[in-house]
């Protein structure tokens, strides 16, 4: 094992999270280093064909993948203030001397001792059980998205689309931009839980909307024929044509450093699993470790962005970076407008339960 | 119960906040046509009102609320129909030609159609319910998101909100 690196502040997840949290920091001075697993920075934001919404500050009307060349430029600008790694993860924290070991690419591995980490690792997808899900066919909605926009490949003909939730109804509509049918997308409760605009334009482009409605099996052998679903209060079952099934059944935060970093856990069912406590300026129990994005809790993109801008800027202030204080009013009155609607009603009950005025260290 | 069902899905049954039509008799008689937007859900969102050239769309207090219009100001430029992340922005000319209506409508999907081609109209749910001619396609903004001009039967004013181009 080579040297130890050492860095102002890592970055853990080149996400919409962390790049904003990078592009913070560094521009109040601070050195960082972030690491990407996957093989390109912009974590989700570049599978995002779609027109964001939110205000001007979060690129509202800017579609997705745009916005991740925004922010990267960002980073650019402020030179080898930000040194990136991409098809590079982090695999552990020691929390005796606060060591991070990373593996980059699938040979090599290196020691990072950083002063302050923002955790910036974004989210997992869940599954559910039935019948045959695990035959090729049964896909992911984050995995179609990548195959589509990021690689160019259809995923199949005809989709079932599992989960009416925005994720769920967003990737219907690329889909169907790639020539693919969409035969239903199925929803369990008695409502969408997505964005309303969002379903009405696919509904008239024709696609079904199935409220209270599950699939019971998928259907085939080698590959996936059909899918059985059912009608969750008249327990009437139906045949669907497909070729693909899409779960867009929600996510679950990315924590796995945060346990191992000690950091206070809390089980908060409306920010969809475990997620850190945190203060205002969204730094956990652990003095070092502050977090941003999905990993702080299920939410979109655009609200990421800003938790980053809040991360980055508080763990350079930490390092004693002069940083403006009314940032963290503006930054935070941003998020308190992403959050006041319908919409906003379940992360903002979450939240609530995630938040610590003050840890009494700082 | 079965209109709270389908609105639950994506679908608008009835005029709500949110989704109004403009009043009938200044939009019977103006000129380039007047913006109807179906959004009736409080969300985090208001670039129809930052993009809005002449303040129609009235400035939002809060980012979560519902666009309201000032029908006054719309010039039914379209803007608001390329910008919109929800493509909830439509504009109605109702002086296009006699017994026909004009609707300006985004439109993100292959192909695209050309001036003069005519286009299976959509209500809703994405039933055909007339024929349409395309009278012109423009791209406002740059950004790949095009806006079609498309004439109908008047009658079908009030269905007609996508259209399917049929080669």
């Amino acid at each position: 094992m080579a040297d130890i690196k050492t860095t102002d502040i890592l970055v853990v997840g080149g996400g919409a999270a962390g790049l904003s949290a990078a592009a913070e920091a560094a521009s109040h001075g601070a050195k960082v280093t972030v690491l990407e697993s996957d093989l390109h920075l912009g974590g989700q934001l570049v599978k995002q064909t779609h027109k964001f919404f939110g205000s001007k500050d979060e690129h509202a009307g800017t579609r997705g993948y745009k916005i991740a060349d925004i922010i990267l430029n960002e980073i650019k600008e402020c030179g080898d203030k930000v040194e990136t790694y991409t098809n590079t993860a982090a695999v552990g924290y020691y929390k005796n001397d606060g060591i991070v070991t990373v593996m980059r690419g699938e040979e090599e591995y290196f020691k990072l001792q950083p002063k302050k980490i923002v955790m910036a690792t974004g989210a997992q997808e869940r599954i559910i059980p039935f019948p045959n899900n695990d035959i090729p066919g049964v896909y992911g909605a984050g995995a179609v998205q990548t195959l589509m926009n990021v690689y160019g490949v259809v995923p199949g003909k005809r989709v079932l689309m599992i989960g009416a939730g925005n994720i769920g109804l967003i990737v219907s509509y690329q889909l169907m931009q790639a020539g693919v049918e969409i035969a239903a997308v199925l929803e369990a409760l008695p409502k969408i839980g997505g964005y309303w605009v969002h379903a009405a334009k696919i509904r008239r482009l024709g696609v079904p909307i199935l409220l209270r409605h599950t699939i019971k099996a998928a259907l085939g052998t080698e590959i996936v024929d059909g899918a059985i679903i059912q009608n969750i209060d008249s327990g009437e079952l139906t045949h669907v044509d497909c070729d693909v099934i899409c779960l867009a059944v929600g996510l679950t935060p990315t924590n796995e450093m945060l346990w191992q970093a000690g950091c206070d856990m809390k089980f908060i069912p409306q920010l969809c699993g475990h997620v850190p406590m945190r203060n205002p300026k969204l730094r956990t129990s652990h003095p070092d470790i502050w977090i941003a994005g999905d990993a702080a809790g299920i939410e979109e993109a655009s609200a990421a962005m800003v938790e980053g801008r809040i991360a980055g800027l508080a763990a350079a202030e930490a390092l004693g970076f002069a940083v403006e204080q009314e940032k963290f009013g503006e930054y935070q009155e941003r998020l308190n407008s992403l959050r006041r609607g319908e919409a906003g009603e379940k992360i903002r009950s979450g939240l609530a339960l995630a938040q610590v005025a003050d840890w009494g260290d700082e | 119960m079965e209109n709270e069902k389908l609105f639950n899905s994506g679908v608008l049954t009835c005029e709500c906040k949110g989704a109004v039509l403009p009043p009938k008799e200044l939009w019977e008689n103006k000129k380039g046509g007047l913006v109807v937007i179906e959004c009736p859900q409080r969300i985090p969102c208001n670039p129809c009102g930052t993009s809005c050239p002449t303040g129609a769309v009235k400035p939002f207090a809060d980012i979560n609320d519902n666009p309201e219009i000032d029908y006054s100001k719309c010039t039914g430029c379209g803007l608001c129909v390329a910008k919109c992340p929800g493509l909830a922005c439509f504009v109605i000319d109702l002086t296009f030609a006699p017994g026909k209506a004009l609707i300006k409508l985004p439109h993100e999907m292959l192909p695209v159609p050309a001036k003069g081609d005519k286009v299976a109209c959509l209500n809703r749910v994405g039933e055909t319910v007339t024929e349409g001619t395309v009278e012109n396609v423009v791209e406002p903004l740059k950004d790949s998101t095009k806006v079609l001009h498309v004439s109908f039967d008047r009658e079908f004013v009030n269905q007609v909100r996508a259209v399917r181009v049929v080669k």
